[in-house]
């Protein structure tokens, strides 16, 4: 098996996870009311306990501890797409990114729960309830909020709008996709992208909002290669000061 | 502006004598009440109440409330609206008099714990 094809495809799946973890869990203390704010910070540990779970894989690759690689890379060693690292804006922006984003990441590990690479294929099962709820969480919210009030709509609307491109970009293919494809790691990004739009489309439907255009398409890519947003190198800073004060803190 | 030692709130640029508006009617949330049921055929306990604006999202609030930190099988919510419960007024209803006791149910408790422990020892 080709293991730099296998790493590749766990950093960008660890990257995504712990950054939209974190991102998410900027909101705790802060959620629109205490039930919610619960729920949103519980499910973003859930994420960064997933990102853990393959940074382990990593390690048993032989790259170095989980939180080594998590906590001392600069920006452009990370390989999110750029969609995780965006701010979260308005609490209509941060659903939204938390529905598109969680029903992908619920299909791909459903994908890998079939890899011919068994380590992954085995955390893709441990953490397949995990999954369920968060997009259970995820279309009962822009369900209930696509189809509430104007106001309501308008915001929901917008914000899939600002984070359509973005979230595009999830599916921006590696150097080694036809490797992981004939190896039967992975079936693929566009195999991806084409089950993502199948499911999310009657859920928006349901919601009564809009995609865009499919000629206002442009994937945001980049982020898989190290191009960033201006706003990943704070984020590292922040998520990253204690372990740089203190290597060996624990709580 | 407020300087906060969580980075999360100076973001956020509040101006100092900023005040919270305070809730209208409207953004009060209905509440529910949550039973939550530890494995299949076990009675379903109420555990608690949570603020939500349809079943769905109860069920969603329930499981993180209750459901996150015990084993669960099962969760309902019912509208607390739905639920219609008798008037502490008419607590004298519930009293006994001494004669009744024999009525009191004190010894099926005991019974169900005898009938457990005897299984258990059997298998």
């Amino acid at each position: 098996m080709n293991t730099t094809a296998i790493k590749e495809l766990l950093y960008k799946m660890a990257d995504d996870l712990l950054i939209i973890g974190h991102r998410n869990s900027e909101w705790t203390g802060l959620g629109p009311i205490l039930e919610e704010d619960i729920a949103f910070s519980s499910m973003a540990q859930d994420k960064i306990g997933q990102s853990q779970a393959l940074f382990q894989l990593l390690h048993e690759l032989g790259e170095q501890e989980p939180d080594t690689v998590a906590f001392t890379r600069n920006a452009k060693q990370f390989h999110n797409a750029q969609f995780v690292e965006l701010p979260n804006g308005d609490y209509d922006f941060s659903l939204m990114r938390h529905f598109l984003y969680d029903v992908a990441d619920q299909l791909r590990f459903e994908m890998l729960a079939n890899s011919s690479y068994e380590p992954l294929a085995k955390v893709a099962r441990k953490i397949k309830g995990e999954l369920k709820y968060h997009v259970f969480h995820a279309n009962t919210w822009i369900v209930k909020l696509g189809s509430a009030n104007e106001e309501s709509k308008a915001r929901m609307q917008n914000a899939l709008n600002d984070a359509w491109n973005y979230a595009l970009g999830l599916f921006e293919e590696g150097e080694y996709e036809t490797i992981l494809i004939s190896e039967g790691v992975f079936t693929g990004e566009a195999d991806l992208q084409h089950r993502w739009l199948e499911i999310i489309t009657p859920t928006l439907t349901k919601a009564t909002l809009t995609l865009p255009h499919e000629n206002a398409w442009e994937p945001k890519f980049g982020g898989r290669l190290g191009i960033h947003t201006e706003y990943l190198d704070p984020l590292v800073d922040e998520m990253s000061e204690v372990f740089r004060v203190d290597p060996n803190a624990e709580w | 502006m407020i300087k906060s030692l969580d980075p999360r709130v100076t973001r956020e640029k509040i101006e100092e004598n900023n005040l919270i508006a305070p809730l209208t009617p409207m953004d009060n949330w209905e509440t529910y009440e949550v039973f939550h049921q530890k494995k299949r055929g076990d009675q379903h306990m109420h555990v608690g109440i949570v603020h939500a604006p349809n079943p769905e999202m109860a069920l969603l609030f329930g499981k993180e409330q209750y459901g996150r930190r015990n084993i669960t099988a099962n969760i309902w919510v019912v509208k607390t609206a739905h639920v219609f419960a008798s008037e502490y007024d008419d607590a004298d209803m519930f009293e006994t008099t001494p004669e009744k006791q024999y009525r009191e149910a004190g010894g099926y408790k005991v019974m169900d714990k005898i009938n457990k422990y005897k299984k258990a020892n059997k298998g």
